[in-house]
């Protein structure tokens, strides 16, 4: 009984399961805000109805992501203090300046330009119609990087001082918190990721239509702009993730040794890359194991005969450096999530490399099977997404501040077991809820595909005509 | 004026801002069981508030990061020790939320039904549980050495924040009820004018036994003065709403809001979170602000930034500022 209402695992529960869902939204919000603004710049410069009708497609889908993204997000900025009082005392001075700035440049410019473009189709001229959903798709992307600004600071915390009077760090240099290296590398990757899930979920859109032969005059469309955008998000996210690593061997090398499993400081061709290992848990026996030597080397430090330290002899070191215990995040934990992450988003990217190939100069394949798994792959991008963030924070333990402050440190002192067992179960409950409609909601509203737009007028080929847009009515 | 003074006067305006934003809509949603008649007009009553209800709830994230940002053991202190209270208004928030973007989506009446129902019990949780936050706030709460809240849940449901949480229920109820009347036609017009006299009679005398509670209890010369001009602007509106003047009415109800959310933070200052047990445990300004540094950083960004936030928002408001009816649902409908 003790152990289920231990504040601290509860909270770890609760900050885990909040955040992996809120993040089932936020890269849809991110990617398809984008993508339905350049579809209406395409619209407004070409007056091509095909491109409105995709507008108004992907739009409702985005917008049906968009509240869930909003609503869940409060619960994020709420429950730092909520849940984590003493790391919100401790940090508040570095930390909440990231977020203050979030709220106040991103998040206002989105919820405000939202409503204008759901309600300003008949009350704004085209072109300034179209400014307020670009406003949009800026805001999203901003408020992404004040938001790993501020998680940065939790993985290589820098320009700050520690005031030991008031027990607390203290913001010096602002300007070194928002180009923290690593929020400068895991900034692209994160966006690239999110536009990678969207354009998951364009391809399986489509694919699904297409498989039924239906709606090709936008579906081919859509299709071939998901598979070239999953294709250069994923170039683009390899490449960021390849510098984040070299930051992350840099900042925290425990999470690099974690995330390979690697027990001893090995050099060149041991620093192998294990792509699959199956051993026990402690790494003392190891029964099954695919490497590639030089490898890990040649990713963690960019040549062939570097070194890269191993998890017995970094702990050894954080022993001297920070005093006794356990500085090891949960390896079977770091060590999977990372080979999910990438596993699943390559596996995507080549199902959308093949998919090129398979519809190049204006084939469409017929066989069935071909769509099945382009629908049924929709997913991987999202999975990859959430297990990277899973990778991110578990590696970053037991610290919640790298170095600075540990989690078991972090949590509120004066919030009992029970209050955050009874918020995890009312969450667990009415995210589950609105997560089975929402999935519902979009699944409804993508096999329904476009709608058809009224023009105005007697000939529909008049390019002067000027088609029906109404607001959208609750 | 010194930075943590500037920066509790900032963290006041934003929820100056919400309450008098997010208020009416909350109203609007509180009010759908009595000036919806049919699905018809409670599709006018959303969309009413449809372009605006986002912004109007980002106040409270950007509020909460301000106090975050500036007065860290204030948010500490304050969302921990007010656990359950601001789970329930989370979650009423997010099913709120939620609510107006999915009761369109299907078009079976039971669907809609349901999520009208969300709407309305999403809208009146906030709404009354942000006022019995507030009044004990101003009241105080026991906290040790640490500041950390040693009450419970039950000890924040005490008389004068159980009549704080009524008295912003009912303000933000009218507030709702006076924007309907202003931003509709026709029937629903005339209902919403009728129930805003009988709602500006109730709420004259919750509102009037809480200020007064508030001015003997905890007041000072300023707060009493804000106090004062909540109570008056108060009988305005209810006045101008009676001679039909709706949009003097719903100003009237902004500067209320707004001068009885001054007068709870004028009877705060300096302190932010006072102890009830011990006045020794006591936040205030000076040990719950962030370093200088970080206030004027934030000063900054306030400065350049706020004002463009408040003119975009206006021109929002200023695009949708046409009466909707009847009409315009059946209309667009096609």
């Amino acid at each position: 009984m003790e152990d289920l209402l231990d504040p601290l695992a509860l909270s770890r529960w609760q900050f885990g399961l909040t955040t992996i869902y809120h993040f089932l939204f936020v890269p849809i919000t991110i990617g398809m805000a984008s993508v339905v603004a350049v579809y209406q710049t395409m619209w407004v410069r070409t007056g091509k109805i095909v491109y409105l009708q995709l507008v108004h497609f992907l739009g409702k889908i985005f917008l049906i992501n968009f509240a869930m993204g909003v609503v869940t997000g409060i619960v994020q900025e709420f429950q730092f203090g909520m849940n984590w009082s003493n790391y919100s005392r401790f940090v508040g001075d570095v930390f909440g300046a990231p977020l203050a700035l979030e709220g106040l440049l991103a998040f206002f410019l989105e919820a405000t330009f939202i409503g204008l473009w759901i309600f300003g189709w008949d009350k704004l001229p085209p072109k300034l119609h179209l400014v307020t959903i670009w406003a949009v798709a800026v805001g999203t992307i901003l408020s992404a990087y004040f938001i790993i600004a501020a998680n940065a600071f939790m993985q290589n915390p820098v320009g700050y001082t520690i005031n030991e009077a008031k027990g607390r760090a203290e913001l010096v240099d602002i300007g070194a918190v928002l180009t923290n290296p690593v929020a400068l590398a895991a900034f692209p990757h994160t966006i690239l990721a999110a536009f990678m899930v969207t354009a998951g979920v364009m391809i399986a859109v489509a694919a699904w239509h297409l498989k039924r032969n239906q709606n090709i005059e936008t579906m081919r469309p859509t299709l071939k702009f998901g598979l070239w955008l999953m294709v250069g998000a994923f170039a683009g996210t390899a490449l960021s993730g390849d510098q984040l690593s070299l930051v992350m061997v840099d900042t925290q090398p425990m999470k690099m040794a974690a995330a390979e499993a690697m027990y001893n400081t090995s050099t060149g061709a041991d620093a192998s890359f294990s792509i699959f290992t199956l051993g026990t848990p402690d790494g003392v026996h190891e029964l099954f194991s695919i490497r590639i030597p030089y490898l890990l080397s040649f990713l963690s430090t960019h040549t062939f005969d570097g070194t890269v330290e191993g998890i017995n002899d970094l702990q050894a070191q954080y022993v001297q450096l920070y005093g006794p215990g356990d500085y090891t995040p949960v390896i079977w934990v770091t060590y999977w999530a990372f080979r999910w992450m990438i596993g699943l988003g390559a596996a995507h990217a080549l199902v959308a490399v093949v998919g090129l190939w398979l519809t190049r100069k204006g084939r469409t394949p017929t066989a069935k099977w071909v769509w099945t798994i382009a629908i049924w792959a929709s997913p991987m991008s999202l999975l990859a997404m959430s297990v990277g963030w899973v990778f991110t924070e578990m590696g970053r333990q037991p610290w919640i501040v790298f170095s600075l402050m540990k989690t078991s440190d972090a949590v509120s002192p004066n919030v009992s077991g029970l209050e955050v067992l009874i918020s995890i179960i009312a969450f667990t409950i009415v995210y589950g809820i609105l997560a089975v409609v929402e999935f519902r909601l979009i699944l409804k509203t993508a096999q329904k595909g476009p709608e058809p737009i009224e023009l105005e007028g007697d000939d529909p080929e008049d390019p002067a005509a000027k088609p029906i847009v109404r607001a959208t009515v609750y | 004026m010194d930075l943590p003074t500037l920066w509790f006067w900032i963290v006041a305006a934003l929820f100056v801002g919400y309450f008098v934003l997010d208020g009416f809509d909350f109203g609007v949603g509180m009010s759908l069981p009595f000036l919806g008649k049919d699905d018809t007009d409670r599709r006018v009553l959303i969309n009413t508030i449809g372009p605006v209800w986002d912004l109007n709830e980002t106040w409270v994230i950007v509020a909460g990061a301000a106090i975050f940002a500036a007065f860290p053991e204030w948010y500490a202190t304050l969302f921990s020790g007010f656990y359950l209270a601001l789970l329930l208004i989370l979650l009423a928030l997010i099913i709120r939320g939620v609510s107006f973007e999915y009761r369109h989506q299907r078009p079976e009446l039971a669907w809609k039904r349901r999520f009208d129902l969300m709407i309305t019990v999403g809208s009146a949780v906030p709404a009354f549980l942000w006022g019995v936050a507030f009044a004990n706030i101003v009241q105080g709460v026991p906290l040790d050495a640490d500041h950390n809240f040693t009450g419970t849940f039950f000890s924040l449901l005490n008389p004068y924040a159980l009549l704080g949480g009524l008295t912003t229920l009912l303000l933000f109820f009218t507030h709702g009820v006076y924007f309907v009347a202003l931003k509709t036609d026709g029937e629903i017009r005339a209902r919403a004018r009728r129930l805003g006299v009988r709602a500006s009679i109730l709420t004259i005398m919750v509102a009037a036994g809480f200020l007064a509670w508030t001015v003997l209890a905890f007041g000072t010369l300023l707060g009493t003065a804000f106090a004062a001009v909540a109570a008056v602007a108060l009988i305005g509106s209810a006045i101008a709403n009676g001679r039909g003047r709706e949009g003097t009415a719903f100003a009237l109800m902004a500067v209320t809001i707004a001068a009885a959310v001054l007068a709870l933070f004028s009877s705060l200052f300096p302190a932010v979170m006072p102890a009830s047990n011990d006045v020794a445990n006591s936040l205030t300004i000076a040990n719950a602000s962030s370093s200088t540094y970080t206030l004027t950083i934030m000063s900054w960004t306030a400065l350049i930034f706020l004002p463009l936030v408040l003119a975009y928002q206006a021109w929002t408001y200023w695009t949708f500022r046409k009466r909707i009816t009847r009409a315009h649902i059946d209309a667009a409908a096609h």
